[in-house]
């Protein structure tokens, strides 16, 4: 595989807005496109099935029936609304702006990825179609749609890179328990990227009689929109908490980024708000060099992959770069096309974190919170504890605390030459 | 119904007018540019060409080809492990068109068409001497721009239908494909298969109706049999990962001597002179 060349010189695709004008929440438009950004670029084959899925996700929003049986399940089966906590002891170590931490990790499965789960799963019950696929980088994704799967009684198969099966192995068991076949991915990479592959070639094959659960805001539309609006319920949530709890709206709001579904959930109810600072923290590696990180927004450009138009690492004939991260999850060299035009509009700023700062960031998570943060998720803590010691104690900071860190203790001891942690 | 600038221009053009004054089928065969090097495919296309293939897809390798099975895959992560890169496939098609008389078409995704900019990857494709593009990934909605610089260069922009394509959009794929329209057989990835799909036959004859756009079609096939079977309904049939197969074996240990190799571009010969034969 070609690596990637010196960082290239930026080009932005023509018809993005220089800079945040109108409202920036009246995206995407009827082909899907953020901004420049988005749109569909897949193989005939599937367009059809994204055709019919727009339809139902249309019908589906327009039919209160389809609503109360979601908020039903987001409530009595998820445990929503997850709390906003104010992280004490984090504050007082940063020493600065107040922390809080919306409660993500305590959604049912551990993770945001459950709120797009359980809204495809009903989408994919309105359109008759009961074999679902998905792929998985952290496994939470996997879970989650094993989960909804269960639910649902519909059938399960998860797609998943070898490396991934190897370094989340308690969320493959988990899928396994209830009932998904997780196919183990062997091409490429072995991560996330080679998992969305395989995923689409078997939907290729399969469209007529199956629906695709794309675990972030990435692909063709309208994956993009419809898990970003399944996910926003965290966003509208964390705005009725701080002025429910603070009085106000929150200064900085601040989400890890992989493909971007935790981030865009929060920050999509936000973006019209003026005066809310959003900031997402993307996988910065080993280095800054070109395969050391997955930083797509900081280090790539516009280029399509996995069915849209979005920021892309890769080289300079359109070849994928390879990437790394400490995180599976983050371990991704695309992001959702919102994002693109959040990052173009300059709406969101979009910084990195490396793997050390990420894992120093869930040991101090650990122990001063006593909660186990998804190493994913401990990228936005580095950059909140770091960023809360730079402001004043006036000043509210919220991290999407996306998912709970069980999963990766095993993988943490194993990077520290530990072994595994003593068994309990 | 016509297509919008008529399907008889140009090499492709030539060629599908050619075929049907001597009643003849054309057979496209898709090999992969760069596996195991641009050398050997070059000493590849002029195999083809000799075994009396009528037009060539060039394959252009990508490392996440979604529409691609197995070995297709396989063969785009040897050549790209090998160094393949864009300028060598425009070098190779520059110097294969000098010495084959079949048009060669690139088979190449889209992201790769996007990040060289879409005029200047035309415009090298044209310069070079290619025919025209198939883009498996690239549908109706977001094709304007390309079919702009295509029309504008001179080049082929062929379009693919698909089973799970409704039929008024496949009327209108097929009025906007130039060169020849790509009926793919099957919902799936590229691949062998061993039985031609329940309908296709029937859902080509529809097409037939419905455009003046000669018809290839291609994905699963592989035999002279099925050849022959598509050929007496289209206008041509595409072969492909039943001699991408093939090219695996330039780079085996085994094969390494230049006797080995020459065995295979034989073997490769002949298989493409029966399903050439097979096109009646
Ligand atoms: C806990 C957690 N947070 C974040 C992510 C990254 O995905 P996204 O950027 O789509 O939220 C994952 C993905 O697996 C995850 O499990």
């Amino acid at each position: 595989m070609p690596t990637h060349p010196a960082p290239l010189p930026r080009v932005r695709p023509a018809g993005t807005p220089p800079a945040a004008g109108g409202l920036l929440s009246q995206v995407p438009d009827s082909l899907g496109r953020f901004g420049a950004f988005g749109g569909r670029y897949v193989p005939e084959t599937l367009s059809a099935a994204l055709d019919q899925l727009q339809a139902a996700y249309d019908d589906a929003r327009a039919d209160p029936a389809f609503a109360a049986e979601l908020n039903d399940l987001l409530s009595a089966f998820v445990g929503r609304p997850t709390p906003l906590l104010f992280a004490k002891r984090l504050t007082e170590y940063a020493g600065g702006a107040q922390i809080y931490l919306k409660r993500e990790d305590l959604s049912h499965t551990g993770a945001h990825k459950i709120n797009n789960t359980l809204g495809q799963g009903l989408l994919a019950l309105r359109m008759g179609k009961r074999r679902i696929i998905a792929e998985t980088g952290a496994g939470q994704h996997g879970v989650a749609t094993a989960t909804a799967c269960a639910r649902f009684g519909l059938d399960c198969v998860v797609y998943m890179g070898s490396e991934d099966v190897r370094r989340q192995a308690p969320n493959v068991r988990s899928m396994k328990l209830m009932g998904a076949e997780v196919r183990p991915v062997e091409s490429g990479s072995k991560t996330l990227r080679d998992a969305i592959n395989e995923a689409m070639r078997d939907w290729m094959g399969s469209v007529e009689t199956t629906h695709y659960i794309i675990g972030s805001v990435v692909g063709p539309h309208p994956f993009p929109r419809i898990t970003r609006d399944f996910q926003a319920v965290i966003g509208r949530e964390t705005l009725a908490a701080c002025h429910r709890q603070l009085g106000r709206s929150p200064d900085i709001v601040v989400a890890c980024v992989g493909g971007g579904s935790n981030a865009a959930g929060m920050f999509y109810p936000l973006v019209d708000e003026p005066g809310v600072r959003l900031v997402g923290v993307e996988a910065g590696g080993r280095s800054t060099k070109a395969g050391d990180h997955a930083a797509s927004l900081s280090y790539g450009q516009p280029g399509i992959l996995h069915g849209s138009l979005s920021y892309v690492l890769q080289d300079l004939d359109g070849q994928t770069a390879d990437v790394h991260s400490v995180s599976a999850g983050l371990d991704y060299p695309g992001v959702g096309p919102e994002h693109a035009y959040w990052h173009d509009t300059g709406r969101v700023e979009y910084t990195s974190v490396t793997d050390a700062e990420a894992l120093a960031a869930f040991d101090l998570v650990a122990r001063r919170e006593g909660i186990l943060p998804a190493l994913e998720t401990s990228h936005a803590l580095a950059w909140a504890v770091q960023e809360a010691a730079r402001r004043p104690a006036s000043e509210i900071l919220v991290v999407c605390l996306s998912g709970r860190g069980d999963k990766d203790a095993a993988e943490i001891a194993r990077l520290r030459g530990m072994g595994l942690p003593d068994a309990v | 119904m016509k297509t919008e600038d008529g399907p008889l221009e140009g090499p492709l053009g030539k060629l599908f007018a050619d075929l049907k004054r001597e009643g003849r089928k054309a057979l496209a065969p898709f090999v992969t540019a760069g596996d195991p090097n641009c050398e050997k495919t070059l000493e590849v296309l002029e195999a083809l060409d000799r075994a009396g293939a009528s037009l060539c897809e060039l394959g252009v390798p990508y490392s996440d080809p979604i529409a691609d099975g197995a070995v297709i895959q396989s063969s785009y992560t040897r050549a790209l492990a090998a160094g393949f890169t864009l300028e060598k496939l425009f070098d190779l098609v520059r110097r294969a068109s000098a010495r084959v008389k079949m048009p060669i078409l690139a088979m190449v995704s889209y992201s790769i068409i996007y990040r060289r900019g879409i005029d200047r990857f035309v415009a090298d494709a044209k310069a070079c001497g290619m025919a025209g593009l198939v883009v498996p990934d690239l549908p109706l909605e977001e094709s304007d721009q390309l079919d702009q610089a295509c029309r504008t260069a001179g080049l082929a922009l062929v379009r693919l239908v698909t089973p799970t394509t409704p039929p008024a959009r496949a009327e209108e794929i097929a009025r906007r494909s130039t060169g020849f329209l790509y009926c793919v057989s099957v919902a799936g990835v590229t691949g062998a298969r061993t039985d031609l799909p329940a309908g296709l036959l029937e859902r080509i004859e529809w097409l037939r109706t419905k455009t003046d756009v000669p018809i290839l079609v291609g994905f699963g096939i592989s035999t002279p049999e099925q050849v022959k079977a598509v050929a007496a309904v289209a206008d041509g049939a595409i072969v492909g990962s039943a001699l991408v197969r093939h090219l695996e074996g330039f780079s085996a240990p085994q094969h390494a001597a230049p006797a080995a190799q020459g065995t295979l571009l034989k073997n490769l010969e002949e298989t493409v002179g029966r399903l050439a034969a097979a096109t009646g």
